[in-house]
């Protein structure tokens, strides 16, 4: 039998509901990030000033691609995680905060897909 | 329900910047600007799977005054936010709350981020083989 006054309902305060599977996506992509980020520093830094050709090798190579897509996936899950704690708390007025967290959410989504699909093209196209 | 116009504490006139509470609005800020910053590196992907006069003209930016001190700051970004990062993990671990333990990791944050952002930009213009 729930606690909460048919007005808090109606109002959808209290709880955020998902806030603890918020909170250990938001650490665990962290954790991920932690491996992953500096493969991707040192990886680019041996990288930089390449040519085309030796980008697409680079990209193409399907070691460096797995890292890659994995590298999106778990960098635009995190950073869409923490933008979105940022809007809620700058964002005072409801209908705004939800527009900007879907812009935000779906942005991640499309540049994610993208970059993923770049790499997935590189890999198995050969530019 | 206007929140506009009622009246709130003050507390940038009031409370001094510490240590804590600054590194923890940069951990905020870099998170901020490394999520911007992807959308660079979303580019030159998607840039170099389109072909090489798309990956030059990626390239030319990121190689140009602007593009540099953008990257130059991305990296800053990065590993700060990387490190600060490690320093919460150990946080929610339930590690190193005591107050001269947050101070002291506090500056090895700063200063192991300095570092790497030296040590990174050495060594990728030692990788091209010179300015």
């Amino acid at each position: 039998m729930s606690l909460r006054s048919p007005l808090g309902r109606a109002r959808g305060l209290g709880s955020a509901k998902s806030g603890t599977q918020h909170w250990w996506a938001q650490r665990l992509t962290a954790l991920a990030l932690v491996p992953l980020t500096i493969w991707f520093v040192i990886a680019i830094i041996a990288a930089t000033g390449s040519d085309h050709a030796n980008a697409v090798a680079f990209i193409g190579n399907p070691v460096t691609a797995v890292l890659l897509i994995l590298l999106i996936v778990a960098t635009f899950h995190h950073a869409q995680l923490g933008l979105q704690v940022v809007i809620e708390d700058y964002v005072h007025t409801k209908p705004l905060e939800i527009a900007a967290l879907l812009a935000i959410k779906g942005l991640a989504i499309v540049l994610a897909l993208a970059a993923i699909f770049a790499v997935l093209s590189i890999a198995f196209g050969g530019a | 329900m206007s929140t506009d116009n009622r009246p709130l504490s003050p507390h940038l006139q009031i409370y001094r910047p510490q240590l804590t509470s600054v590194l923890s609005i940069l951990h905020r800020l870099t998170g901020i600007a490394l999520a911007i910053g992807t959308l660079l590196l979303v580019w030159w992907l998607i840039a170099a799977a389109a072909g090489p006069e798309a990956y030059d003209a990626a390239q030319a930016f990121i190689g140009s005054i602007i593009g540099r001190l953008l990257l130059l700051g991305w990296t800053f970004a990065l590993f700060y936010h990387f490190a600060n990062g490690i320093r919460h993990l150990a946080w929610d671990a339930g590690w190193g709350f005591e107050l001269r333990t947050a101070y002291t990791t506090g500056w090895l944050v700063v200063i192991v981020a300095v570092a790497l952002t030296l040590v990174s930009w050495v060594a990728g213009y030692a990788a091209r083989g010179g300015i």
